[in-house]
């Protein structure tokens, strides 16, 4: 083996060897002074992950590889894909792991008994660990895989940088793993959607700001004279959940050596703080990216052009100054002033035509082909998605009105809507994307579009069953709660309305228990892609490079 | 604008913005009208409704909206109203008593609507929500009172509980026979299946039921009485009752005896006031095992 000449190590490896080797020797300082095991462990993990980095870092130098993988070859962008397919077999790992954690507490809540009687596996810490498994280690390793790929793409050009996008997916996901297993462990900073505590936070602001380089430098570099709109709602995602993170999170550990932390913000301002930001991580997580995926994924799979350039800058400006103000929804009736509530709930209403923008370009630009709707269910199902998409942002201003929500705000229906959202949106549209991007990337054709449809109808089934059943759970458990007799007492005892929901509960969960099959049918359906052995070359029109003139 | 790669979309006949993005392009469509103006009409209803209600924040203060809406005065104002509308029956309530309750119709039905919440929001827990309990928790249906199931019995441990911590509380603690040792192993089957014989359960074959007579009588009586039907005064359950607070079986009744469980029910009268808790009473008591 010819070794090739030594060679100095790149600013970019050196930087980001230091960096990890820093973060090693932090860590084991931090587990070996503290007496909290759970920090102990956590610290622990980083070190391992941390030095592993560092090891291969090191391996890559030694074993001489070229100094920059090339801009192009033969005049074609040399793409970057390495990251792009780790993060998206990542995302259908958490996104199987997020449902079926989903899938146990909704049988939590129908069967209590299963809740096992012990700490690590109650309902209260169940539950954060489903909904970050899916938001933040499904969602999360979707946009950014996706956004990876589709910024390169559209960008003409090759990432900037050959460590940072690993440090990024790689970094995201150790992060998932501390926050998850701190759940278990009972660490928790009690912020719904920003459980974990200050160390994981920290963790995952310096990942976040390596994300906006990679990103930003992908633009930079871009051999488009436009940026296309997909990126411009990448770039809203990214910017703005890490404003809300830093200032959500804003709090003071009790020392370097204790899980343990307080929040800077008291009272009624850190809960307009708590849903400025949870709102708007469903406006700008949620939401935002994955309008991304959808303005890349559906005309590339359509194979038609977007429906409107005018409507897609004008929904987008509107959608992101309005979104931001519509957090006061969620604390009606509350300890926060009036005025605040009103202010909310009103940017609430204006929000519907911005949000369905959104919905109108993904639909229009299927005119002139919808006949593949009925050949191709990858396409089906991002539709459909985007109609999900349509009927809960008409939702969620319906249910932010006061009068509205004075019956719906702590009920089941707000469970619905949000899982109206979750599964036919988010879940869809990731669907659809990881469908087109696993054999696109591996150059492979889909393994079996029946399959794809059995996923289709089966999830549908479920997301229809689960929102159907919290709709009338959580509209009689709100009527429940304030029927009053003729005496002035209430007519229900809170556990006479618990013991009611007991059958929507098991519907609920036979729901998503149907929507996790779907989701198993895919995870093989991908495998089966990438290890058949026929490449694709008819959908070259897709996959292929477009030169431009 | 790259206005020279425009094209026409043969499909749908509209012109291309003249960009183009790994093969994607965009029509240059205008703004959906519909969409526009519903957008607008949204807008114009806000500033319609900032302009009547509370809404803007100001430097110290913030626009009250000339409707001048204030959500806290009107809750205030209809918790207020409901307040006064239930005192006047609270009031009657107050000062009837227990008996009283039961024999007026119109007392009876407003503590019995009052109860039966009460109930459900802070008894049904541990008693259930038809009142019949669980292992540990009495069953309030049935005849067996281990603190007495008239008015004022049931009233009395409502406010002030068992082993509650309470100054008035009821208090009973039956003695470990098994731990402490007090009685051998031996002495422990004898009088356990003597029990359980009384109780109709099958005692153990090998047990001296004579010797487990004399054991009772020694030990137990004080408390469960002669004939082991319980006595109030001492809080000594009734052994013969058809359904016991732990396992009723012969292993349950070792168990007990060896190393027994003491149950704790709160004192309510502080945190429910006399109202609810007189209530609460009249609702138990009738729910078919009152004396």
């Amino acid at each position: 083996m010819v070794k090739q000449k030594a060679r100095y190590l790149t600013l970019e490896e050196g930087g980001f060897a230091t960096l990890l080797l820093a973060t090693v020797v932090l860590c084991l300082i931090i587990a070996g002074r503290t007496f909290d095991q759970v920090l102990a462990f956590h610290a622990g993990v980083v070190a391992v992950a941390s030095a592993v980095g560092a090891f291969y870092i090191f391996r890559r130098y030694f074993d001489g590889e070229k100094l920059r993988a090339p801009l192009e070859i033969d005049g074609k962008p040399n793409y970057n894909f390495g990251p792009v397919k780790v993060g998206a077999w990542l995302s259908v790992f958490w996104g199987i792991a997020g449902f079926l954690v989903g899938l146990i507490i909704a049988l939590q809540l129908a069967y209590p008994v299963l809740n096992l009687d012990l700490p690590w596996t109650s309902f209260g810490r169940m539950r954060p660990l489903h909904t970050s498994a899916v938001i933040f280690a499904f969602g999360g390793n979707v946009l950014i895989a996706s956004s990876f790929y589709v910024v390169q793409r559209t960008c003409r050009a090759r990432m900037p940088g050959e460590i940072l996008p690993w440090l990024v997916v790689l970094g995201y996901n150790v992060f998932i793993v501390i926050a998850g297993t701190g759940y278990l462990l009972g660490v928790t900073q009690g912020k719904e959607y920003a459980e974990p505590e200050w160390y994981a936070d920290w963790l995952l602001t310096i990942v976040w700001v390596f994300y906006l380089f990679a990103f930003l430098g992908t633009i930079w570099r871009r051999r488009e004279p436009h940026i296309y709109v997909a990126n411009w709602f990448y770039l809203a995602f990214i910017v703005t959940i890490a404003v809300l993170h830093i200032f959500n999170n804003a709090s003071l550990p009790v020392s370097l050596f204790s899980t343990k932390s307080y929040i800077v913000w008291a009272g009624v301002q850190d809960a307009m703080v708590q849903w400025w930001y949870g709102h708007n991580a469903v406006g700008f997580f949620l939401t935002a990216g994955f309008l991304a995926i959808m303005y890349y994924f559906i005309p590339k799979r359509a194979e038609r052009p977007v429906y409107s350039y005018r409507l897609s800058i004008v929904h987008f400006w509107a959608l992101i100054f309005i979104y931001i103000w519509a957090g006061p929804h969620h604390l009606h009736y509350t300890a926060l002033p009036q005025w605040a509530s009103t202010l909310g709930m009103t940017f609430s209403i204006i929000l519907w035509m911005p949000s369905w923008g959104g919905m109108i370009n993904g639909l229009m630009t299927l005119s002139g082909a919808w006949d593949k709707m009925r050949t191709d269910p990858v396409l089906r199902m991002m539709v459909v998605s985007v109609a999900f998409y349509g009927m809960s942002t008409f939702e969620g201003p319906v249910m932010s009105i006061r009068e509205v929500n004075g019956l719906s705000h702590y009920t089941d229906w707000t469970i619905g809507h949000v899982h109206a959202g979750a599964l036919g949106w988010v879940g869809y549209i990731s669907f659809g994307a990881l469908y087109c991007l696993i054999p696109w990337l591996y150059n492979k054709k889909l393994y079996s579009l029946r399959l794809v449809n059995a996923h289709f109808w089966v999830s549908t089934l479920g997301i229809v069953l689960y929102i159907c059943a919290m709709w009338v759970s959580g509209i009689m458990q709100g009527l429940m709660w304030r029927a009053y007799d003729s005496l002035g007492f209430l007519e229900y005892s809170f556990i006479e309305t618990v013991d009611a929901m007991h059958p929507f509960y098991v519907i609920r969960a036979l729901g998503g228990g149907m929507f996790l099959l779907g989701a198993l049918f895919m995870a093989y359906n991908l495998i089966m892609t990438v290890r058949s052995k026929e490449s694709e070359e008819t959908v070259a029109d897709t996959s292929g490079l477009v030169a431009a003139e | 604008m790259a206005d020279h790669n425009k094209e026409v979309d043969q499909i749908t006949g509209v012109e291309t913005t003249g960009h183009e993005w790994d093969g994607l392009k965009e029509l240059n469509n205008p703004l959906p009208k519909w969409w526009l103006y519903i957008f607008y009409g949204c807008i114009v209803w806000a500033i319609g409704y900032w302009v009547l209600m509370p809404s803007w924040p100001l430097v110290s203060d913030y626009t009250k909206g000339v409707l001048g809406s204030s959500q806290r005065a009107e809750a205030t104002a209809e918790f207020q109203a409901a307040q006064a509308e239930r005192a006047k029956m609270g009031e009657k309530l107050m000062q009837a008593s227990l008996q009283e309750i039961e024999d007026t119709p119109e007392l009876l039905e407003f503590a019995m609507a009052q109860g039966k919440i009460a109930f459900g929001d802070n008894c049904a827990p541990c008693h259930g929500t038809s009142a019949t309990g669980a292992l540990g928790y009495p069953n309030l249906q049935d005849d067996a009172w281990i603190w007495g199931g008239s008015l004022d019995d049931i009233n009395y441990t409502i406010s002030y509980g068992i082993r509650s911590g309470n100054d008035d509380e009821r208090y009973a603690e039956m003695s470990a026979f098994g731990r402490d040792e007090i009685l051998s192993k031996e002495e422990i089957v004898n009088v356990s299946s003597y029990v359980a014989k009384i109780a109709g359960i099958d005692p153990d074959p090998k047990a001296d039921l004579d010797a487990g007579a004399v054991l009772f009588e020694e030990n137990c009586a004080a408390c469960h009485g002669e004939d082991a039907k319980g006595l109030r005064d001492a809080g000594g359950p009734d052994l013969t009752a058809p359904n016991y607070l732990y396992k009723r079986s012969l292993e349950g009744i070792e168990a007990q005896v060896t190393s027994p469980k003491h149950g704790v029910m709160p004192a309510w009268i502080d945190r429910l006031g006399e109202t609810t808790v007189k209530s609460l009473a009249v609702y138990v008591h009738s729910l078919g095992g009152g004396e």
